[in-house]
C-alpha cells in the first residue's frame, strides 16, 4: 500500500485540479482510514470480549461489593465479602482441593508430555503421524463423556479399577470418600484429556530449534541427555512457561471432571473432599441464590489467584531453564 | 492504491461494524407476539420431567383458539438454572411455568417475581387436598401456585431377591412384614443375614422417608428460622437411619450415584422409598429384563409425601391472566386424571383423586400392582409440612452427606451430628 496519498501535502501554490473543499475532505477520510480502520480491523475481537469477557468481570466485581439476591434485593455492603472469604473454612478447603488436584495432574501430565514429545521428535520413529494424532484424540472427546467414563472405572462396587486392584488382593477403594483417592481419579481424567495436547505444543516448540545445534553439539562429543538438557530444555523454554500457563488456568478452574465425579453434586464428596474453587464459586453464586455476591468475590479471589500463580510459574520456569 | 478504493474499503469496514453492533442489539429485541388488551395469540409453559400435557393442550388450544407452547427440560437440575435465569435477567420465562417443592419454597422468598393468582381466576381453595394448596402461597399471602402433583410414597421391593431370602412376596404379607420402622430394621437384618447384602439402598433415602411421614416443621419453624438442633421429625429421621447403618441394612449407595443406578439390575439391594415419580425411575434403572419382579408396598410407620409441583406465573408474562386461566386448566381435576394416565403424576385435586380411572389403575411393570389404590390411598393421610426456603439445599447438601459420612465410617455419630447442624446453619441462610 502507497502512502503517498497522505504524506504529499496539498501544493499551496499549484491550483487544485478539483475543488478545494472536496480534495481536503478526500485527505482528511484518508487520514481517517489510516488511522482507524487497523482498529476496525480489531476490533470484532476486543467487541465480543468487551461483551462477553469483560463486561461479566466488571459487574462481577460490583456483585461481590454487595450483599447480592440474584433473583431479587442486593444492598451495597464494601469489602464484607472479601473479609468472610477469610475466616470461610470452606473456602480454604476447596482451595487446598484445588491445588492439590492441579499438582497432582499438572507436575505429571508435563513430565508425560515432555517425555512423549521427545519421542516423537526422534527421527528413526516409524508413522509419527499416526501416533501425534493419536496422542491429540483424548482432548476431541467431550470433558462430560470422559467424566462420565471414568466415573465408572472408579466406581466402588462394579468398576474395573476396582476389580483389577482385587486381582491383587487389594480391598475395594471408595474413591469419593478419601481426599487422596478423589483427587488421584479427578487427577488422572485431566491428565488423560490434556497430556497429548502439551504433547504436540512441546514437540512443536522442539521442532524449531535450529538443527545445526544439535550437529554441532553432536561433533563436540555430547551425548543424547546432554543435548536434550543443555540445548533442547534451555530452546525450550518460551513453550514451557505458555504450556504451564495454560495449565495452570485450565487446573485452577476445574469444574466439570469433579462436579461428574461426584455425580453432580456440588459440594464434592461428603466431606467435600474435591470441591474445587469453581465448585464453591458455583454452589454460592449460582446454586445457592441468596448468596450471588460471596459467590462473585470467591470468582475474583479464583482470578488473583491464578494471576499470582501464573506469575510465580513464569518466575520459576524462566530461572530454572537459565 | 487509489484514494477511492480506499474509501470504499473504509466504507464497508464501518459498515461491517455497524452491522455487527447492530445485530447485536436486535438481539435483545422480543420479538413475542403482541395483540394490545386482546388475547394472546401464544402461550408457553415450561415444565421439567414429565407433566404429561401433550394431549390437554391439544384440547385447549381447540377449545380456546391460542397456541400452547410445550418446553421440556428432562433434568431438574438443568431446569432450575433457566427459570432463574429468565427471572434474574427479567426475560424469557414461560407464561406458564411449573415449580417443584424445593425451588417453590427457595423462590417463595422474593415473592414479587411472580403473579398473585387469586384476582385472576375463581377460587378453587375447597378443590385439592388442603396442605398442598396451602403451600401454594407465599408468606405476604398472594397465591403463586396452583397444585399439580403429589409424590406420596411407598416401599419397591423385589420379589424374586425377596424369595431367595426367605421373605414373602406378596405385597400384602410384605406390609405385613413392617408395620413400624423397628419392624423394618428387623427385616433388614433377616435379609441381611441370609444374602449378607442390604436391604435397601441406603439409610438417606430412608432418612427422607421418615422425616416427611412426621410432618410439621422440619428444617425450619414458621418463622423460617434454621431449627435443625430442635426439630422433632429431623432428630427421628436421623435417628432411624442411625440405627439402619448400625443394623448394616443398606447397601451403602447414594441415589443417582453409578452404584446407585447398577444396584436396580444388580440386584445390590432389594427395595427402596418410593414416591410415584420414583416408579418409573426404577424401572427404567432395572430395565425390561426385570418387569414383573418389581412390586409397591405400603411404607412403615404411615403416609408421607416426597415432591411433587405447582403451576405459577411469572410476573413478566405478557397475559397474566390468560396464563393463569391456562393454569387453571391444566390442573383441573379432568386434566390431572389425563396426566395421570399419560405419564404417572399423582392428583391432588379431590375429584380426581375420587375418580376410577385414578383409584382403578394398576402398574404392568410393577407386577400390576394397583398404584392408583396404594397411592391414592396414602395421599389422604399425608401429614402436611412446612418445607423452609432452603430446605432443599439443607437436606442435598448437610442432611444427607453427613448421614452418609457416618454410615461409611468417615465421621463418628456425633461428629457427624455437629457437622449437620453448622452446615444447616449455612445451608439454610437466605
Amino acid at each position: 500500500m502507497s502512502l503517498s496519498a497522505t504524506t504529499a501535502p496539498p501544493s499551496p501554490s499549484a491550483p487544485p485540479p478539483t475543488p478545494p473543499r472536496r480534495r481536503s475532505r478526500a485527505i482528511t477520510l484518508n487520514r481517517l482510514d489510516l488511522k482507524l480502520s487497523p482498529y476496525l480491523y480489531i476490533a470484532p475481537f476486543f467487541v465480543v470480549f468487551g461483551i462477553f469477557g469483560f463486561y461479566p468481570m466488571l459487574r462481577t466485581a460490583w456483585m461481590s461489593l454487595h450483599d447480592w439476591d440474584l433473583i431479587g434485593d442486593h444492598s451495597f455492603i464494601g469489602f464484607d465479602n472479601y473479609t468472610r472469604l477469610f475466616t470461610d473454612e470452606y473456602f480454604w478447603n476447596a482451595t487446598i482441593n484445588t491445588f492439590g488436584i492441579f499438582i497432582l495432574s499438572t507436575i505429571p501430565q508435563l513430565l508425560l508430555a515432555l517425555f512423549l514429545a521427545t519421542m516423537l521428535n526422534r527421527t528413526f520413529l516409524r508413522a509419527r503421524t499416526l501416533f501425534r494424532m493419536a496422542i491429540f484424540m483424548p482432548n476431541v472427546v467431550s470433558v462430560a463423556a470422559v467424566a462420565i467414563v471414568f466415573g465408572m472405572l472408579f466406581q466402588r462396587d462394579f468398576g474395573l479399577i476396582n476389580w483389577m486392584l482385587s486381582l491383587f488382593g487389594v480391598d475395594a477403594v471408595d474413591w469419593d470418600a478419601q481426599k487422596w483417592s478423589s483427587w488421584t481419579a479427578i487427577a488422572s481424567m485431566v491428565n488423560w484429556r490434556w497430556t497429548g495436547y502439551n504433547t504436540l505444543i512441546l514437540l512443536a516448540g522442539m521442532q524449531a530449534i535450529p538443527k545445526d545445534l544439535y550437529e554441532a553439539a553432536a561433533i563436540d562429543g555430547a551425548n543424547q541427555w546432554k543435548q536434550f538438557w543443555r540445548i533442547t530444555l534451555p530452546m525450550l523454554t518460551p513453550t514451557f512457561v505458555f504450556v504451564v500457563t495454560l495449565s495452570t488456568i485450565g487446573g485452577l478452574q476445574l469444574f466439570t471432571e469433579p462436579l461428574v465425579f461426584g455425580n453432580g453434586n456440588i459440594i464434592g464428596g461428603d466431606q467435600r473432599e474435591f470441591q474445587t474453587l469453581a465448585m464453591y464459586m458455583y454452589e454460592l453464586g449460582i446454586e445457592n441464590l441468596s448468596s450471588a455476591g460471596y459467590g462473585a468475590a470467591v470468582a475474583w479471589a479464583m482470578f488473583v489467584m491464578i494471576a499470582l500463580v501464573s506469575l510465580v510459574n513464569f518466575l520459576l520456569v524462566r530461572r530454572s531453564v537459565k | 492504491m487509489s484514494v477511492t478504493t480506499r474509501r470504499n474499503r473504509f466504507a464497508v469496514a464501518a459498515l461491517a461494524a455497524v452491522t455487527a453492533i447492530g445485530g447485536l442489539a436486535a438481539c435483545g429485541k422480543d420479538d413475542e407476539p403482541k395483540e394490545a388488551g386482546g388475547k394472546p395469540s401464544k402461550l408457553v409453559v415450561d415444565t421439567f420431567g414429565e407433566f404429561g400435557y401433550d394431549e390437554i393442550v391439544k384440547q385447549y388450544e381447540k377449545d380456546t383458539g391460542i397456541k400452547v407452547e410445550l418446553r421440556k427440560t428432562a433434568q431438574l437440575n438443568e431446569y432450575r438454572p433457566k427459570v432463574v435465569r429468565a427471572l434474574a435477567t427479567g426475560k424469557g420465562a414461560a407464561d406458564v411455568t411449573a415449580l417443584e417443592e424445593g425451588i417453590l419454597n427457595e423462590f417463595k422468598t422474593n415473592p414479587a417475581n411472580w403473579a398473585d393468582l387469586t384476582p385472576l381466576i375463581a377460587d378453587h381453595s375447597k378443590e385439592y387436598l388442603p396442605w398442598k394448596w396451602e403451600l401454594g402461597k407465599a408468606a405476604d399471602g398472594r397465591l403463586i401456585g396452583l397444585p399439580t402433583d403429589v409424590g406420596s410414597l411407598g416401599v419397591c421391593y423385589r420379589k424374586d431377591l425377596f424369595a431367595a431370602a426367605g421373605l414373602p412376596t406378596e405385597r400384602d404379607q410384605v406390609a405385613a412384614l413392617w408395620p413400624d420402622w423397628n419392624a423394618f430394621i428387623e427385616t433388614g437384618k433377616k435379609y441381611r443375614a441370609a444374602t449378607n447384602k442390604g436391604l435397601i439402598d441406603s439409610a438417606t433415602t430412608a432418612a427422607s422417608a421418615v422425616m416427611v411421614q412426621q410432618g410439621g416443621d422440619l428444617f425450619y419453624d414458621k418463622e423460617d428460622n434454621v431449627i435443625a438442633d430442635k426439630s422433632a421429625a429431623v432428630k427421628t429421621a436421623w435417628d432411624t437411619a442411625v440405627a439402619m447403618s448400625d443394623a448394616k441394612i443398606s447397601a451403602k449407595s447414594a441415589t443417582w450415584s453409578p452404584e446407585w443406578s447398577a444396584g436396580f439390575k444388580q440386584g445390590t439391594f432389594a427395595a427402596t422409598f418410593c414416591p410415584s415419580w420414583m416408579l418409573g425411575i426404577v424401572a427404567d434403572n432395572s430395565g425390561p429384563e426385570n418387569k414383573g419382579k418389581w412390586d409397591l408396598a405400603p411404607v412403615p410407620g404411615g403416609a408421607g409425601n416426597w415432591g411433587g409441583s405447582w403451576l405459577a406465573v411469572p410476573a413478566q408474562s405478557k397475559y397474566p391472566k390468560e396464563a393463569a386461566k391456562l393454569a387453571e386448566y391444566l390442573t383441573n381435576a379432568k386434566s390431572q386424571v389425563e396426566a395421570f394416565k399419560l405419564k404417572g403424576p399423582l392428583p391432588t385435586n379431590l375429584e380426581a383423586l375420587k375418580n376410577p380411572e385414578f383409584t382403578g389403575y394398576t402398574n404392568e411393570y410393577f407386577s400390576g400392582a394397583p398404584t392408583g389404590k396404594i397411592f391414592g390411598e396414602s395421599v389422604e393421610k399425608i401429614q402436611p409440612l412446612h418445607l423452609g426456603p432452603k430446605h432443599q439445599a439443607i437436606k442435598e447438601n448437610a442432611f444427607e452427606p453427613a448421614l452418609r459420612s457416618y454410615e461409611n465410617g468417615q465421621s463418628p455419630k456425633d461428629k457427624a451430628w455437629e457437622q449437620f447442624l453448622k452446615d444447616a446453619k449455612t445451608q439454610g441462610a437466605f
